[in-house]
Formats: C-alpha cells, structure tokens, sequence
C-alpha cells in the first residue's frame, strides 16, 4: 500500500505544483502528443480489458478510441493508463490522463466537488446482487444476514449501505480495494453476495471458477448512469468528448455504420450531411475537421456497433439492450441533434 | 573547544564581521530557514490557488458529512449514518488494534526464533534458520495474500464450523469466541486491577529495599500473580458478578443465509484481520529473531564465566547478566522493527481490514479531498511512530548500563 500512498501524495503534490493553466487547452496538448491518454478499469471484460497481446477492448475503450479517431485522424493514436477506484480521479484531477473512461458513474457530488465533468452517459447501468444459486435466493429482499464482498471508494459501497438500511436487513460489508480480489474472495466463499454494477456482475461471474453455479438476482438498487469524465475548466475539451460520444448514438439513429460511412457520405438527408460533414462546420466549432464524426465512425463504429461487439448477446457477457436501445426502441439512450 | 577558537578570532582586529566564521554560519543557517519557510509558504498558497482554480472542494467541513458506507469491524460505535471524521477514527482503531497486538506477538515469536537460531539442537537451529531466509525473501504483500488466500480455501464455509472445547469455533466468516459483557458495577474491577498494579510495584520496592539491605529474597513472582488475580476476583463477587459471558449463536435452521452464525452475536476475530496479523507477526518476528541472536552474541563468553565464578546459577546468570546487556543491544534495531510493523499494517486494504489507509481510502474517493486525506495519513503513521520511538527510547534508557 505504499505504493498506493505514494501515488496518492504525488498526485496530491502535482496538483500543487502544476501550473494554474493546466487544465486549459487539452486539444493543444493531445495534438501537440500526438495520443490521448485514457484512463480506464485495471481489466472489467466487455468495458475495459487488456487481451493476452496487451490490446484495450470494450466499451468504455470504443469510446477514447473514437476521440481519437475524430480528433487525431487515428484510432490507435491513445495509451491506457489503468486506474483502481480510489485512484481514478486524483489521475484526472492532476492532468496525467486527458479522459476518464473508466465505467465511472455520473453523481452530483462528483459532478461539482471533484473539478470535474461527466460528459454524457455511454452506458446506463444499475446495481445488482450476484449469488451463488445453491442458495436457492430468489430476490435481494432474502439476503439479510448476507457477507457482501464489494469494491471500495465506489457508489456501489453506499448504495448497498441504504438498501440493506432501508430494507432493515443486517449485513455485513467485505470491501477490497482491487477488482480481482473481491472475485477471488467471493470465490473462496468469504462473501454470499458479489455487488456492483449489473453489468459487471456480468463481466466478472466470466472470471469465476464455474460462472453458471452462480445467478444475478432481478433485483437493481440504484441508478448508475456510466460516462466519460474531463477535467472542469476546459469547455472545448468537454464538448468534443460529449459530442464524440452523440455522434455515435445519432449515427445509430440515422444508420450511419462503420460499413457504410463511406456511401453515406453522398447521402441527401440533410440530417446525415451534417453529422458526417458534408454540410455545415459543426466540427470547425469543435476545433476539429468536419469529418470529425465520419472518422470515428469510420473507426469504431456507431454506438449500437460498439454495444454488440464488447456487450451485446454474440458477446460472453451477453447482455441484452434494454433501457440502452435507443429512445425510438423504448430505451432511454437519446442525443441531441447535430444542426 | 569551539567556544575558545572562536573568541579568539573574534579578539583579532581588523577582521571584518562578514568574514567572522560565527556570523557566516549563522547568517546562512538564517537564510536557510528563511529558504525553507518560504517554499511552505508557496506550496501552500499554490495549492490553494490551484484547488479553487480548479473547482475542487478543500478544507475540513466534509469530516462531518454523514460516511454512508459500513465497516466491517468497529471498535467504537459507528453507523452508516455516523460522520467522516467517525469513519476515520474507526480506521484509526483498527490500525492501533492490528499494531499493538502484532508488536506483541512477533515481540514473542521473534524471541523464540532468536534463542532457537543460538540452540546448540543442530535440528532446532536449522529450522530457525530456514525460517528466517524464507521469511525475510519474500515480500510481504505475497505473504499477506498467501494466508488470506490460502486459509480462506482451508476452513469450513460459513454454515459449518470446526469447534475448540466447544467455545471457539472456527469457520470461513472468522474466529468466533465467547464474548464478556460487563454490565453495572463493572468499573469496580478494572479500578481492583488498577490497585492491584500499584501494590505490587509498592510490594516490589519494598522487596528489592529488603534484599539490598539483608540479603533475604523474596517470591516476588508468586505473591505478584496473587495480587493481580486476587483482587479483582474480590472486586467482581463485591460487585455482584457484573460479567457476563455471550456464546455466539450458530443457526443450523431457517433461511439459508440466517444459518451459521448470527451476525453480532459472541466475539469476532474476522478473516481479513487474522491474515494480516498472522503475515505482520510472521515476517516481523523473522527480523527481530535476527536482532535477538546478534544482541545475545554481543554479549562476551567472560561475562558468563565471571558470573559463574562468582557463584551465580545458570537461570540468575541468564536474567541478571546476559539478557540486560544483550537487550542494550536489541532495543535500538527493535524499535525500528516496532514502526515497520505499525506501517507495513497500511497493507491491510489489500484484504479488505478496514484500517485508517483503507477507511481514508473510501473516504477519499467519496469526497475527493486527497490533500486532506494524505495529510491525515501523515500526521496519524508519523504520530503512532514517534510515540513508540518514545517509549522505546525511555525504556532503552532506563536499562541503558551506567558506566561509570
């Protein structure tokens, strides 16, 4: 933990040391780099996750990979810094990463207190219980009683500390600082319960010893809007993030696909000329080239693209669209237009 | 010496004051200080610049916003409803708690690998020894990890138990135990034991005033014990039995998760805390062992062969003139053992023991406040440590040999 305390003095100290200016003009400084430095999970499958070559994949990645595909020509043009919870935002905060993107949910306290801004949700996820189906346990309301095993310095922490209060179930709370020994812990059977985001209750039961002896309760306890985060006090930076992130679900919207980018770049609907370029100068307004949405959807596709290929059902995760579909298929998914 | 030079130069005229050795070194240990004081100055107002720059929350408000997380193991009272500051303060605890009773315990081992690394039993000495290369080879994070690990896949799940005398038991969620409850009346006790204290330390003066007067010894050990036992026990009939002991409550019915123990009910030494105090004590020990040995072979065979000849028995011989010289020897390395052990015990958030890096850990990232948090890091480790150097450093003092 040493290490840990250091990184955490040092980063307390760069925010000391470094320039009142720093947090301006990250578009200069990433250009200047030429990469984008994204901070993401140490390893969440279908979000964030290092395969056996070293190569990022997942949701959370598609995204700092289309801002740099919009912003430097280049998907590839980012590095991966891997970020525990408790780290994650003094990394942000100190300027050694230009984005997180690390299935870090949108609340109001981190919103304000942290010098920081979410920039839009790219995945609207809730809290969830994960058992062991031995148990028999059918609902979370059963679970007083229960060791649960969970991640600190995250929301999940709190939102489990107000069901269980709210509900008059006793408990107790197992909480690790890294991802991987709360699976292990769990695994050994130190906890009946495994809470955190549904989706990563997901991700994670893949990394047990036998994921099917374990079942996902119905239950969800809270909401946990999932989105990238900048450093507050850079306003163009912030809007090309949470632009990049509209381009891709109005992309889905309009049909425009990795696929067929090229085609629909001679399209008539004037709806499709503007977010790809060939009309009006939204990205000029960005500080980009106007091809800016073309070329990440070029790269990495449009959000349902992204969705299928790190989450969606041909995915081990295997998690269906729901409140994630976009607005016109019932989910809550919705960007404003691009005019 | 220094004080005869400097008059001296100080008598020679015509030397000017900026060439006077004693004016320079004062004007640049000035200017040092003034350097220094300086650089605090503009770290601190940098940071508060680029805090309020940068929209993020500073100051100490937030120690009495409510945590809203728990804590898996609190000394003191603590809910989720209870304060930041509180959070802390119970992190705080745990830290104190894994510390002391890790100093002790490896204090005890490190003895017993010490004295059997000297043992003249070639298979004892070699056990020591293999001991304490493994020991000290292997970083400790590996070894807190190796024992959470490992025993968590060695014991009973947590509806069953393996039982000690039918009173401890034994299984995934801990090591349970009967637990006292002091109930009314129980100050009487601890103030019997406080008493207790005292006349012995009176019994004990005036035992050592009559041996050094007369020669007559007196079984200082024997009557000490009674004292220490006896009146409590008094002051507990006096009092009316205000103790009573809880059996932790195992449910072999009803819903699935109700069953094993009942949560809160007898004493709990949970999993998370018996790794790390086990890991703590075993890599510790393995280096007090080490200073032990050097410290008793420091001590030369003459002081032995004197003391034999002068009369002494093997077991005087050990206690009166080894063991005090060799621990003048021991106590310095030891304490630094003391603070290592203290520090490395911030390794606890790994297994999820809720000490102060931990809890301040959660705490930080709810608030965002790493400055303040750090800084409360600091002060805390930098204060246990400098208590416990002086103690030690008293106590070095007190057994220190007076040479004359």
């Amino acid at each position: 933990m040493k290490k840990k305390l250091l990184t955490a003095a040092l980063g307390a100290a760069a925010l000391g040391i470094s320039a009142v200016g720093a947090s301006a003009a990250t578009l200069d400084d990433v250009k200047a780099k030429g990469f984008i430095q994204c901070g993401v999970s140490q390893g969440l499958p279908g979000f964030s996750n290092p395969d056996d070559q070293g190569n990022w994949t997942g949701l959370d990645v598609d995204l700092c990979r289309a801002v740099a595909a919009a912003v430097l020509g280049d998907a590839d043009g980012v590095k991966f810094t891997p970020l525990s919870a408790k780290e994650r935002f003094t990394a942000l905060q100190s300027g050694e990463i230009d984005i997180l993107s690390r299935n870090t949910t949108w609340t109001a306290g981190r919103d304000t207190a942290l010098g920081l801004n979410f920039a839009g949700v790219n995945y609207y996820d809730g809290q969830g219980f994960m058992v062991r189906s031995s148990l028999g346990v059918k609902s979370a309301l059963e679970l007083s009683g229960a060791s649960v095993c969970t991640n600190t310095g995250t929301t999940t922490e709190l939102n489990v500390a107000d069901y269980f209060r709210s509900n008059k179930l006793e408990y107790e709370i197992v909480a690790f600082e890294k991802a991987d020994e709360v699976v292990a812990a769990y695994d050994a059977g130190r906890c009946d319960v495994f809470t955190t985001d549904q989706s990563g209750l997901y991700a994670q039961r893949l990394k047990l010893t036998n994921p099917d002896e374990h079942v996902v309760l119905p239950e969800i306890i809270s909401k946990e809007p999932l989105g990238p985060v900048v450093r507050q006090g850079d306003d163009q930076w912030f809007n090309i993030v949470k632009w990049t992130n509209f381009c891709m679900i109005n992309a889905e919207e309009l049909g425009v696909s990795s696929g067929n980018v090229g085609e629909m770049m001679g399209s008539d609907n004037p709806a499709v000329k503007r977010l790809l370029g060939t009309e009006g100068a939204f990205g000029e307004a960005l500080g980009l080239g106007n091809d800016w949405c073309a070329n990440a959807v070029k790269a990495v596709g449009n959000y349902a693209e992204a969705f299928d290929r790190n989450v969606g059902p041909d995915t081990p995760l295997a998690i269906a669209r729901g409140v994630n579909a976009l607005w016109s298929d019932g989910g809550i998914q919705y960007a404003p237009p691009v005019r | 010496m220094a004080v005869q030079d400097a008059g001296r130069i100080d008598d020679r005229a015509g030397v000017a004051f900026f060439n006077d050795p004693r004016v320079r070194s004062w004007a640049y240990q000035l200017l040092l200080i003034a350097f220094i004081a300086w650089l605090g100055f503009v770290v601190v107002m940098n940071v508060r610049a680029n805090l309020q720059a940068q929209n993020i929350a500073s100051g100490w408000s937030f120690l009495n916003n409510t945590a809203g997380f728990g804590i898996i193991q609190t000394l003191a009272a603590y809910s989720e409803a209870a304060s930041y500051g509180r959070a802390l303060w119970i992190g705080f605890l745990n830290t104190l708690l894994v510390a002391a009773i890790g100093v002790v315990l490896a204090t005890i081992l490190g003895f017993i690998v010490g004295i059997a690394r000297l043992s003249p039993n070639w298979l004892i000495a070699r056990i020591a020894t293999v001991y304490i290369e493994v020991i000290r080879n292997v970083p400790l994070l590996l070894q807190i990890f190796f024992w959470y690990f490992a025993a968590l896949r060695a014991v009973p799940d947590k509806r069953s138990k393996i039982s000690l005398f039918d009173t401890f038991h034994l299984n995934i969620a801990g090591l349970r135990g009967p637990k006292p409850i002091f109930e009314q009346g129980s100050w009487m006790i601890g103030v019997a034991i406080i008493v207790a204290l005292v006349v012995i330390y009176f019994v004990r003066r005036w035992a050592r005033r009559r041996q050094a007067a007369t020669g007559q010894q007196f079984a200082m050990f024997r009557v000490g014990l009674a004292i220490l036992i006896g009146l409590p026990l008094v002051a507990y009939f006096i009092a009316g039995m205000p103790v009573t002991i809880e059996h932790p409550v195992f449910n072999e019915t009803g819903p699935v998760l109700r069953r094993g123990f009942e949560l809160g009910t007898g004493f709990n030494l949970i999993p998370e805390f018996l790794a790390l105090l086990l890991a703590l004590v075993i890599y510790t020990a393995a280096f007090i062992g080490e200073i032990v040995r050097a410290g008793i072979m420091a001590v030369d065979k003459g002081q032995t062969e004197a003391s034999n000849a002068l009369g002494l028995r093997q077991n005087p011989t050990l206690r009166l003139v080894v063991v005090p010289q060799a621990m003048r020897v021991i106590i310095p390395p030891l304490i630094s053992q003391f603070l290592n052990l203290t520090k490395n015990s911030s390794l606890a958030v790994a297994i999820a023991y809720p000490d102060l890096v931990a809890v301040g850990g959660t705490v930080l990232n709810q608030t965002g406040q790493a400055i303040e948090i750090v800084a409360i890091w600091m002060v805390v480790y930098l204060t246990i440590s400098l208590i416990t150097s002086m103690v030690m450093n008293w106590y070095n003092n007190a057994i220190a040999l007076v040479e004359r």
